[in-house]
């Protein structure tokens, strides 16, 4: 892809990603910041090409490395997201029949 | 063997990369959230096995195996961790990202002969250390391997200020030459400056950096899809670092924090919030 284009795709995701999360309410913060980070483990991919080409045993070893780190992050990072949401779901659950209850008790 | 033809990888890319909007959007309202972050990791998924089917990749038993073994060192700790833990492990989770990318630019650094993908390779070894490093002390912050407490000390600025002016010399002469040596030398800069830049600010104020390094990962990865030439990379990066920036901002304001006041302060003499 030549560079204009990068450029230009680079330019507009810039604008996305400032326009998608322009109106995160503050409750979600930690994990909306837990979820982008599990998109950048998408770095996986890069690990996978660069250990893909590796003829040399060093630079395998290197990628492999990559590939093992990358995939934490994207693993992780989705597992851990979707254990916070679970909780906040969860709690927020229970905090609507607290307030069910009382009132009931009214 | 590649089995997908270069149209339809481009399609796939482009595919998981508007997953990776929806989950971005998915994730900023309550009621989606959770849907959000699943969309997002289907887009992962769809963009790991289109480079399987589209590459043409040697090792695949080996890439396979790294795979197997990172998921299974980050899912059963993903899985277990407390609650109150989650922020130090999204940390580590942040830092080995950044860490990778330095990694996959590195190895490119023999097959770049032009010196604007050398540029961007400088400057993902770079950000990417910076990342790891400075990751690794949020960390060991919150996991109180070490202090909480701002550690600030005298001379602080100059030593900052050296390390910044070797690395951006080494930069210049790695993007003029390509030099493995002194990429190795950025690197471990990289990591210096990481930890600089984050000794000196307090455990109140540790998220905050945390969601700063992250959006620092995310234009590492950008800039590793340019190596690459990329575009799923360049597009998850960008989104990652410009959404990364926002809510940086979002979560200093919320705590009535400038981010140049946490980063910063203990330069100009001040100290942040312990």
């Amino acid at each position: 892809m030549d560079g204009m284009s990068l450029l230009t795709i680079t330019v507009l995701a810039v604008f996305v990603g400032f326009e998608v999360v322009s109106k995160v309410s503050s409750t979600l913060h930690t994990p909306l910041m837990s979820g982008a980070n599990a998109i950048h483990g998408i770095i996986l991919v890069g690990a996978i090409i660069v250990a893909g080409q590796a003829a040399d045993p060093w630079v395998l070893a290197v990628a492999l490395l990559a590939v093992v780190l990358a995939t934490a992050n994207l693993v992780g990072g989705f597992v851990v997201t979707d254990r916070m949401l679970h909780m906040f779901h969860a709690r927020k659950a229970a905090g609507t029949k607290q307030a069910a209850r009382k009132a009931d008790g009214k | 063997m590649s089995l997908l033809n270069p149209v339809w990888t481009s399609l796939l890319y482009l595919v998981a990369a508007v997953f990776f909007i929806l989950a971005l959007r998915g994730l900023s309202s309550p009621r989606t959230a959770r849907r959000g972050n699943l969309i997002g990791a289907l887009g992962a998924l769809i963009g790991v096995v289109t480079v399987f089917l589209s590459a043409q990749l040697d090792n695949v038993p080996w890439i396979l195996g790294a795979i197997v073994v990172g998921s299974a060192v980050a899912a059963p700790v993903a899985r277990g961790v407390k609650m109150t833990q989650m922020p130090q492990l999204v940390a580590a989770f942040n830092g080995v990202g950044g860490g990778a990318a330095a990694l996959v630019a590195l190895l490119e650094l023999s097959h770049a002969g032009d010196p604007w993908v050398r540029l961007a390779i400088v400057f993902t070894l770079l950000i990417g250390a910076v990342s790891f490093a400075g990751s690794g002390v949020t960390f060991a912050k919150l996991q109180e391997l070490m202090t909480t407490r701002p550690v600030v000390f005298r001379g602080l600025p100059v030593v900052m200020a050296a390390v910044l002016l070797a690395a951006v010399a080494a930069a210049v002469v790695v993007v003029f030459t390509g030099s493995l040596p002194l990429a190795l030398l950025l690197l471990v800069l990289g990591l210096a400056a990481g930890i600089l830049l984050v000794l000196p600010v307090g455990g109140a104020d540790v998220p905050i950096v945390i969601s700063l390094l992250n959006a620092f990962t995310g234009l590492a990865v950008a800039a590793s899809g340019v190596v690459l030439g990329n575009v799923l990379l360049v597009v998850a990066g960008t989104l990652v670092g410009a959404s990364g920036t926002i809510l940086t901002r979002a979560m200093a304001a919320a705590m009535g924090r400038s981010v140049a006041g946490i980063l910063f302060g203990a330069f100009r003499g001040g100290s942040t919030a312990g």
